[in-house]
């Protein structure tokens, strides 16, 4: 099914270069910030890894990971996705190719200048929102330069009726300059230093809810709306349900932005909003469960091709981690399960399960199906891809059971008491001490993913670079 | 394509511009009734003792604090469980984090919470923990922070940091601003004079003594101990 025939290629009205752009750029920052994260793991286990100099230490280089991963890798799969599938379901090219490159040029010197400001110690210290004033005012002006070309692409469109995918699309480029703007005003003091305007409490309330909906609104809806689009291509299927995917689309938006607060549950914040904050995130696990089985049944009548298709397989085991993650969060807002998990490791161990097993996989799945059809060449070897999910799945396994053995272990360890009312490890570094080997095989976990993601690129370096015409060349080109 | 027409298919899904418009709404909903109360809604009964501002040089060892990450292993949040009560003392309290920004909650704890961790040891505890925490913790995974007490403090960046604060709200008297090497170097060669008595040889303006500073006042501020001190 990766045979990519001219009729399956878009006319050349569409504007397949600056997703070809995405795409390379993708695969570019995933090698990367995975590395950081096996680097930064090494360091939990192997202190001596942080090597003594200041911009490699575990506190500058853990925002430079999360930061690659979400903004550099995870952002430019969704703009590619976006690229490739808004002007055909709209089957109405990009409004401007102008604005798409400086898109794509801007996006990147955002990720450069992200990559050398974060080890240098210039950060605002808010997860995911760590970036100094200056990038942040250029990822504004860089978004909404992305808002702008698809809204007078959608002016201008030759469908009207507008494609459940291009819904949660739209959903993604609402609600993130919302969040970006209000989360980050602050009072510069320097060029690279700033104040919130909020504090305390405030900021820590504005903050997560920003936090969370970074999850929600770039690693969850966006990527809904790619599954929407490249799942149902790919298994050449209609989704399963039209009704379905409208309930679930309005009730994970509205929902959604509630669920902040359950990352400061026991904090200081009023007990009211620490409440609405759990009951939001337990409703919420319906509509990502709509979502899931809209996903699974659109294969209804597919399976035999899950067990031999390399990119329904990445689909498959995506859209499950999604199902998996997103039962996971619900209980894990729940109050008394939070007091033993939050501060653990399980935390950490929840989020890859969401970032690697749905984002990744998910990416993985998509950029397979789009490879071999914008650069019109067949996959180089189906073998190798089969290898890169086997590779990742087992890594994402070892990742995330590590990370519960380690968060249940911290979580029980920190609270048990004595029969006398006294602390039975007083001493916390001797809990640190017992989880070293569950952050070893946490490397080793997230060394496997990573050596998945090379074989990839490797993979998508042979197919890409020119074979027929000069095969003297490609042992040297692909090296 | 069906042919039926529904009617969120003709009004909703066929018209882009009105699509947008509910989206707004529907994710503004959430946010607004959570973090507009924050603003409007009166202080907790404990806010009549509101603390002191951070001192500029503790604004100094804060603002290091946060370039070097330490929040990400490191929670400010001691909750109000029997564990955490015994292990870090009394739980931490909104008023306390007044004049905090940004927040630094954190939200893992790979090393110890903080919130609590003022006048718990010594300032040459601190100095030797941050330059080789193994030598007072030995098996700690913590990073040696050898470049703080090498690195020199400027005040005239730290005076930049104290006027944006008092920019935004926190109150600092224009004496204040104008006063903020003085005043660094006033704190600072207190906690040089007690790390000498410790037999460590260090000057006012290095990073670590800032360092020392903050951390020294975290957790100091608590209502509990204040209304002890204020009672006759």
């Amino acid at each position: 099914m990766t045979t990519a025939t001219p009729v399956e290629a878009g006319p050349p009205a569409y504007d397949d270069d600056v997703t070809r752009k995405f795409v390379l750029a993708s695969v570019l920052w995933a090698a990367v910030g995975m590395t950081v994260g096996v680097i930064i793991a090494l360091q939990l286990a192997w202190w001596p890894a942080n090597a003594g100099v200041p911009w490699l230490s575990f506190g500058r280089l853990r925002p430079l990971h999360t930061n690659a991963v979400i903004f550099a890798f995870a952002c430019n799969v969704i703009f590619a996705g976006i690229y490739y599938s808004l002007p055909r379901l709209l089957k109405t090219p990009m409004w401007s190719p102008a604005l798409s490159r400086f898109h794509f040029w801007g996006w990147q010197a955002i990720i450069v200048s992200a990559a050398v400001t974060l080890p240098m110690g210039m950060t605002q210290s808010k997860e995911y929102a760590e970036l100094i004033w200056p990038i942040d005012v250029a990822i504004a002006v860089v978004f909404l330069s992305l808002c702008f070309n698809v809204a007078k692409t959608i002016a201008r469109r030759k469908v009207k009726h507008l494609y459940v995918a291009i819904w949660f699309y739209l959903s993604f480029l609402i609600t993130i300059p919302v969040l970006h703007v209000f989360n980050n005003l602050a009072i510069p003091a320097t060029l690279t230093r700033s104040y919130p305007v909020y504090s305390g409490m405030t900021d820590a309330l504005v903050q997560w809810w920003y936090g969370h909906n970074a999850v929600g609104f770039v690693l969850t809806t966006p990527f809904l709306g790619l599954m929407y689009y490249f799942l149902p291509r790919a298994a050449e299927r209609p989704v399963y349900s039209y009704r379905l995917s409208i309930i679930h689309f309005w009730a994970l938006i509205f929902l959604y932005i509630w669920a902040g607060p359950h990352h400061l549950l026991y904090s200081a914040l009023p007990d009211w909003a620490q409440s609405l904050g759990m009951v939001f995130s337990i409703v919420l696990l319906a509509p990502s469960w709509g979502g899931m089985l809209n996903g699974l049944l659109t294969l209804k009548g597919a399976w035999e091709r899950v067990r031999t298709d390399p990119i329904l397989k990445f689909m498959v085991v995506a859209v499950s981690f999604y199902g998996m993650s997103t039962f996971e969060g619900p209980m894990m807002s729940i109050r008394s399960v939070n007091a033993l998990g939050h501060f653990t490791s399980w935390v950490v161990g929840h989020v890859h399960s969401g970032a690697l097993g749905w984002v990744g996989m998910m990416s993985f799945g998509m950029l397979y199906w789009l490879v071999p059809r914008l650069w019109n060449r067949e996959l180089y070897s189906q073998k190798l891809a089969s290898t890169h999910f086997w590779t990742a799945t087992i890594g994402i396994v070892l990742y995330t059971v590590s990370m519960w053995g380690a968060g249940l272990t911290e979580g029980l360890m920190w609270r048990a008491v004595d029969e006398g009312g006294r602390l039975r490890y007083p001493a916390f570094l001797d809990i640190v001490q017992q989880l070293e080997p569950f952050y070893w095989a946490r490397v080793l976990g997230g060394a496997l993913y990573l050596t998945g993601a090379l074989v990839f690129a490797w993979n998508l370096a042979r197919t890409i670079l020119p074979r027929a015409s000069t095969p003297d060349a490609v042992p040297a080109a692909a090296k | 394509m069906s042919h039926q027409e529904h009617w969120h298919r003709r009004l909703l899904e066929g018209k882009a511009g009105l699509f947008a418009a509910l989206t707004t709404a529907v994710i503004s909903v959430g946010g607004l009734v959570e973090i507009v109360p924050m603003f409007t809604v009166e202080a907790a009964p404990d806010a009549h003792v509101v603390p002191e501002p951070y001192t500029p040089l503790e604004v100094a060892g804060r603002d290091i604090y946060v370039r070097e990450g330490c929040s990400t292993c490191h929670s400010q949040m001691v909750r109000p469980f029997r564990d955490e009560t015994l292990r870090y003392g009394e739980w931490s309290h909104a008023v306390e984090y007044t004049w905090d920004r940004p927040f630094l909650l954190g939200s893992r704890r790979i090393g110890p919470d903080l919130h609590r961790v003022g006048g718990k040891y010594p300032d040459a505890w601190h100095w030797e923990h941050l330059r080789d925490p193994r030598s007072t913790s030995p098996g700690s995974i913590m990073p040696a922070y050898t470049w703080l007490v090498e690195d020199k403090l400027d005040p005239e960046d730290v005076r930049a940091s104290v006027k944006a604060l008092a920019r935004v709200g926190t109150p600092y008297s224009e004496q204040e601003i104008a006063d903020v090497p003085r005043l660094m170097q006033q704190q600072g060669e207190a906690i040089v004079r007690r790390l000498a008595e410790a037999g460590v040889q260090a000057e006012w303006d290095d990073e670590v003594v800032a360092v020392i500073a903050y951390l020294q006042r975290l957790g100091t501020d608590r209502p509990g101990r204040d209304a002890v001190a204020e009672a006759p």
